[in-house]
């Protein structure tokens, strides 16, 4: 009798657990995409998530400051317009780039934050890769952490999409490489010690440690194309917002992490 | 423009070892770079970060040239009494910065 429960215990067990690895193998089979978080060094993902280790965060902190600061000839912050930022900013950097209301192009999060500077705020805009302005995107990006890249459904954005995709796919510079090359065919390789990661963009803006500080999709776009031996477009290109809504299709549902921290 | 942050725990058992974490912003600029015009852009580092439990040292270090920017400090220290953490960061260029963290003993 007790031999005969025994038996059944396992049974029960058994099933359990091959149900379990099938629904992980699942879950693994239907989304191979993984974020560079997963293949960094354990030491480097506790000082992601550690909000007192995480280098990011000073540029969160700076740019909470900043944030309430008034600015330009209209004298206005952002708080005065926008409110706290944890409700009214909440959900955007996993939407952007998008069109904001009025505008005639799709902008990124930073491009966003300088039309506000120019068009509210009646300041100058904020110099690409600046600390005030990478903290204020650092600062809105912080907000939507741990929910997934949503991009909107605008079909304005569509053929921007579609161009960002042209440029992911085409050979270019001296090497005579394209962004699938390494992100798509041998991700996952090692490329001179390190492993190739897919390029989701989910941590944005970025610590990166090469760096000593924090830097945009921009920048990393830039570090690639240099990489390549290609020639980076100018700061201000459109082609960057292009890669970038095609980069944030590609990974859509993802988490967003930001700031994240990559080596 | 400095910025802080700090990680201690608020509350504490007597006798109990606690660890505290600094992290501050600073270029750490290391004086053998070369700049945009070629000339070596002059050395701005954090030579020293003491920290004090109620005025008592109970942490320093000397910083180098080779530490990277943003130095992250961690280091530990038996609660004896409840009191304040004082840290301070000083360097070159006048630098210097202090934040404090009350710890309660109990």
């Amino acid at each position: 009798m007790t031999a005969l429960r025994f038996g059944i215990g396992l049974a029960i067990v058994f099933a359990a657990s091959y149900a379990f690895a099938q629904g992980m193998a699942d879950k693994g089979g239907a989304d191979k995409r993984r974020s560079g978080y997963r293949d960094m060094g354990e030491a480097l993902q506790k000082m992601q998530d550690d909000d007192t280790a995480n280098p990011g965060m000073l540029f969160v902190q700076l740019g909470s400051q900043s944030w309430a600061k008034a600015a330009g000839a209209a004298g206005k912050s952002c708080a005065d317009c926008h409110g706290a930022a944890a409700t009214s900013m909440k959900g955007v950097a996993a939407r952007y780039p998008a069109f904001p209301k009025g505008a005639d192009t799709a902008v990124d999060l930073e491009g966003r934050i300088n039309l506000c500077r120019t068009a509210n705020q009646q300041a100058e805009k904020l110099p690409p890769e600046s600390r005030e302005l990478l903290a204020l995107a650092a600062y809105v990006a912080r907000q939507s952490r741990g929910m997934p890249i949503a991009p909107p459904a605008d079909p304005r954005l569509a053929p921007l999409r579609a161009q960002g995709a042209a440029i992911w796919a085409v050979r270019q510079g001296q090497l005579n490489l394209s962004c699938v090359i390494c992100h798509d065919d041998n991700a996952g390789k090692k490329l001179a010690g390190v492993t190739i990661p897919q390029a989701h963009p989910t941590g944005y803006p970025i610590y990166r440690l090469e760096w000593q500080t924090l830097g945009s999709l921009k920048r990393r776009l830039r570090n690639c194309l240099v990489g390549i031996r290609a020639e980076a477009y100018a700061y201000d290109a459109p082609e960057y917002v292009m890669l970038g809504l095609f980069l944030m299709d590609r990974a859509k549902g993802m988490i967003v992490e930001s700031p994240g921290v990559r080596p | 423009m400095a910025d802080v942050l700090v990680n201690a725990p608020k509350t504490a058992k007597r006798g109990a070892v606690v660890e505290i974490k600094a992290l501050i912003l600073h270029p750490m600029e290391t004086g053998f770079r070369p700049g945009p015009n070629g000339r070596i852009i002059p050395r701005n580092i954090i030579e020293r970060f003491t920290a004090t439990w109620n005025d008592a040292e109970i942490f320093s270090m000397d910083m180098s040239p080779a530490i990277s920017a943003n130095p992250f400090v961690s280091f530990f220290a038996v609660a004896a009494e409840s009191g304040v953490v004082r840290l301070r960061w000083t360097g070159d260029e006048g630098f210097v910065v202090e934040e404090q963290v009350a710890i309660a003993v109990e």
